[in-house]
């Protein structure tokens, strides 16, 4: 559990101290840094300053797919809020760390990576030792399967499914309106893929083998948003799909970074 | 021994990102011929090796992958000793693997999604018959060149995009910068001089040049 208490932003401390709290940094007086323990802090509370800092907001697909892989290690991490509202990831200083100017962003010690499947998969190998396995141990052979599912979801998957829930949902946001033919047209390609996945998921556990990978966590973010409007039929009327889908967004690590969007 | 196979078309850009692979390794292999323009991709032989129907798949002995990225990745891996190292000079050093992972999903999601567009239309309408959109060319134009832009800034540090050796990262965007370079998009690389410094290493290499034959 996070445990919340208001100070003052410290500058960076010397020495490492353990400590969970809510720190405000003085240029989003509005949106406080949060920083995060996955695990429940001993009182008397000590101070930390993570070395993991993400750079995202908890709504966006791309930030989620990193904080599940966090999560999913048990790791702590700092998310520092980025102002998407006024355009503070199209410039300085948000530039630096991403020069395309997307959420998330990801600094470990002086480490900076962009690309959030980039990402996680530095978070998979690097702290392969903690939490939750994201890839599964073996040789070539099984790492090449993973990686094909890994490509599948950012290139077959993705592409359709954030359509779909940039129109059912994102659009809204901004004011702006759904396109009921678009939906229509994105569905039909989705559908084709679905039918890929359920022949899969009749002879595979998981996508890329019988475990839990980053080839599935990738797709939580998307799937989380399209099974909150009408195209969550498309995943339930496929039995293998379903039970997929179920299983995964059932994942305690999934479901902390779902509170988040609660906060 | 099985050996080798590839199941795709010479002319396809993802094919030629798995072919370049094979050839920078120095390795055997049979490319067995899909036929785009019959549909061949969509039949149920074809769909054996690659449910999504797309080109390439690949087989080696055994094991059977589809999506060029995954199938270079592995060449890359599994025959790490042979060859040109298409890895970081340091196999082993994580931190430099992220550099070039973030590399390859930059070309995949920024990079590609523009440029696979462009070669659309301005090289593979006109061999099905159809014309170019100029104005999706002028379009999408307008977004590449601001990737470019940030591939320039990135090309002033590094000779290449990973760092200072050539690797998967800048291998995955030869076909693609290939066909624009017979095309008016030529001008996006030439006019950045680090990129265009860039895009002329990458193609003069021996395996850049095989895959055109």
């Amino acid at each position: 559990m996070i445990t919340i208490l208001q100070s003052q932003l410290l500058p960076p401390p010397p020495i490492k101290l353990r400590h969970s709290s809510l720190l405000f940094s003085p240029s989003q007086h509005s949106r406080p840094n949060l920083k995060f323990t996955s695990k429940s802090s001993p009182s008397p509370p000590t101070i930390t300053m993570a070395s993991i800092k993400v750079h995202g907001v908890p709504m966006s697909t791309a930030t989620m797919r990193v904080l599940a892989a966090l999560y999913e290690k048990d790791l702590e991490f700092e998310l520092i809020p980025v102002d998407m509202r006024a355009g503070a990831h199209k410039q300085e200083p948000f530039l630096s760390l991403n020069p395309f100017g997307q959420i998330p962003a990801l600094q470990d010690g002086d480490l900076t990576l962009f690309e959030s499947r980039a990402i996680t998969e530095y978070i998979a190998d690097e702290y392969s030792e903690k939490g939750e396995k994201l890839m599964c141990p073996g040789c070539n052979k099984v790492k090449a399967l993973t990686k094909v599912w890994l490509n599948v979801e950012g290139q077959q998957f993705d592409p359709i499914a954030s359509k779909i829930a940039f129109e059912r949902i994102f659009k809204g946001m901004f004011g702006m309106t759904t396109d009921p033919a678009a939906v229509q047209e994105l569905e039909g390609k989705l559908v084709r893929v679905l039918d890929i996945y359920e022949a899969r998921l009749s002879k595979s556990e998981f996508l890329a083998c019988d475990c839990f990978t980053l080839a599935d966590l990738h797709h939580l973010p998307v799937i989380h948003y399209l099974m909150g409007t009408d195209s969550k039929a498309l995943f339930e009327s496929r039995p293998k799909v379903c039970e997929w889908v179920k299983k995964i967004t059932a994942r305690p690590a999934w479901a902390k970074v779902v509170d988040l969007q609660k906060q | 021994m099985a050996g080798i196979k590839v199941f795709g078309h010479a002319a396809s850009i993802s094919t030629r990102r798995v072919l370049l692979t094979l050839h920078e390794k120095n390795l055997d292999f049979e490319l067995v011929h899909v036929d785009l323009k019959d549909g061949e991709h969509k039949t149920e032989s074809f769909l054996s090796h690659n449910p999504f129907g797309k080109v390439p798949a690949f087989e080696d002995g055994d094991l059977k992958l589809f999506e060029s990225r995954a199938i270079t990745q592995y060449i890359a891996h599994r025959y790490e000793g042979q060859g040109t190292n298409l890895l970081q000079p340091d196999s082993k050093n994580l931190a430099q693997y992220a550099i070039m992972a973030m590399g390859m999903q930059v070309e995949a999601h920024q990079f590609d999604p523009l440029a696979s567009k462009l070669a659309w239309e301005h090289v593979f309408k006109l061999i099905y018959g159809l014309t170019t959109d100029q104005a999706v060319v002028a379009e999408e134009e307008a977004k590449l060149a601001k990737v470019l832009d940030v591939y320039e800034a990135r090309l002033k540090e590094f000779k290449y995009l990973a760092g200072d050796t050539f690797t998967l990262t800048d291998l995955h965007h030869i076909p693609a910068v290939q066909y624009l370079l017979e095309t008016p998009t030529k001008k996006l690389f030439t006019e950045r001089p680090h990129v265009n410094k860039w895009v002329a290493e990458i193609t003069k290499r021996p395996a850049s040049q095989k895959i055109l034959q």
